[in-house]
């Protein structure tokens, strides 16, 4: 079979616009890694199962192994590299870093990411809501408690923002 | 896990992705949310030559009321389902399932359409539109027609759809509001697919103390919803409001019994076959329970 005709797509990713031509095949995931030089969005499962590679795509949090890059044209994209506002880390990502909510740190950007987007959903959460909300992000070391705190905390430093 | 390589078709209206489907695209796959289709492809358990992406589609998702009616576009992403305050109102099954859909970044993507025509038995929103007697809209070459939620599933991921025909519309009527309801299901891991699951809706006259009619509609581990009819007739001839306690929980458990034998006829024989006919009925029992005291709590 001939290879399909490329597809133009015009995104942007953390802020930096890009233009150019996909082969429609390439998921967001691999886009983002090999084109857009954001190798923070981690490749686990490539089948939506584990939250590894979620990224928020126009605000909402996505998993971009699922996705198309043709899919993102017109669309804002923010990685795990996007968060940060220089050296000073997202209050998210901040809260991981005082409770140790990582060790290897292979689901952390998928987890930051999620939790991003579920505390502009439910800025108040409960336990059980947070772990609703990270259920679909999978982490084979930590055993969740401390991503938990992480969370709550995360929860009360953004409300004083 | 990478996709085999297809062509790629972005449509811009209706129209133009029934075109699509009639012309260059013949060979092609539909993309709605893409959150069952893309795994399948990545997985290479399913491969297509052409897809038609149907998400630059704006005028497709929306959840309006119209007149004693609900619809729904096809593109509206499930995560606007959950948070829709008219759909909390109005149709409280829906908004009572739509958290139990995957998890947050699948509902992100996820749409009411994409999971009704892919027709995943497993797949809540199958099983509520169908005890909703929902009508599903459908757009083709030669126009449009309107199919009933009870005939649009027809098997295991198979739908009443034509090769040429795209999924436009949901449309659930207000006529006949319940009044108890309930959707519950089972997965081993919070946001799996469901082993089984069960939408149970209860009508009756206002100030009534029997049920008008009952729909209790399986879903899960059957190839399509299925209605199970020994339990609808047991709640609406023995239930009544003032039914309680021991007497209550007796009826229940029957209704429990009822469902497995039903069962036994609809699941394929496998090694854990008995267990999903068991909870099913359990299932089925705890909907009731839960739709009943809702009932009595108005």
């Amino acid at each position: 079979m001939k290879a399909p005709e490329p597809v133009k797509l015009s995104t942007e990713v953390n802020g930096a616009s890009f233009q150019g031509e996909v082969e429609p095949r390439k998921t967001l995931a691999d886009f983002l890694r090999e084109d857009a030089g954001c190798t923070g969005v981690h490749l686990g499962c490539e089948h939506g199962v584990c939250g590894a590679c979620s990224v928020l795509l126009d605000g909402a949090v996505v998993r971009s192994c699922i996705l198309l890059a043709v899919q993102a044209d017109g669309s804002k994209i923010t990685t795990i590299e996007g968060l940060a506002e220089g050296e000073k880390l997202h209050p998210v990502q901040q809260a991981f870093l005082d409770h140790h909510a990582l060790q290897c740190g292979f689901c952390t950007p998928g987890m930051i990411l999620a939790t991003v987007d579920f505390l502009q959903r439910c800025p108040r959460p409960t336990e059980t809501q947070i772990r609703e909300a990270l259920s679909g992000n999978l982490c084979m070391c930590t055993g969740y408690v401390n991503i938990v705190r992480a969370v709550k905390e995360a929860a009360k430093q953004l409300k004083q923002l | 896990m990478k996709p085999a390589p297809f062509r790629y078709y972005r449509a811009r209206s209706l129209l133009e992705a029934i075109d699509f489907l009639s012309g260059p695209a013949a060979d092609g796959k539909l993309l709605a949310g893409g959150q069952s289709l893309i795994p399948l492809l990545n997985l290479r358990l399913a491969r297509t030559d052409a897809l038609i992406d149907l998400n630059p589609i704006s005028d497709l998702s929306y959840i309006r009321k119209e007149g004693a009616e609900i619809a729904v576009g096809a593109l509206t992403r499930q995560r606007e389902m959950e948070y829709s305050a008219l759909l909390a109102k109005e149709l409280p099954l829906i908004a009572e399932a739509m958290p139990q859909i995957g998890h947050p970044a699948i509902r992100n993507r996820g749409t009411v359409g994409g999971s009704l025509a892919h027709a995943d038995p497993a797949a809540e929103l199958p099983c509520v539109l169908t005890a909703l007697d929902g009508r599903l809209v459908v757009a083709g070459p030669d126009g449009e027609r309107v199919i009933r939620a009870e005939d649009f599933f027809v098997g295991l991921y198979t739908t009443a759809l034509s090769h040429q025909e795209i999924l436009k519309e949901v449309r659930i009527s207000l006529a006949r509001r319940p009044v108890g309801w309930s959707f519950v299901e089972f997965a081993r891991r919070h946001g799996d697919f469901a082993l089984s699951e069960v939408s149970a809706l209860l009508y009756a006259d206002e100030g009534a103390d029997r049920c008008s009619s009952v729909r209790v509609i399986v879903g899960g581990s059957v190839e399509r919803p299925l209605r199970v009819a020994s339990v609808e007739k047991l709640i609406q001839d023995e239930v009544s409001l003032g039914l309680e306690g021991k007497p209550l929980v007796q009826l229940l458990k029957q209704a429990e019994s009822y469902t497995e034998t039903e069962m036994r006829s609809s699941v394929a024989t496998s090694e854990d076959s008995e267990y999903l006919c068991h909870l099913t009925g359990v299932l089925v029992r705890r909907a009731l329970e839960s739709a009943i005291l809702r009932w009595r709590q108005r």
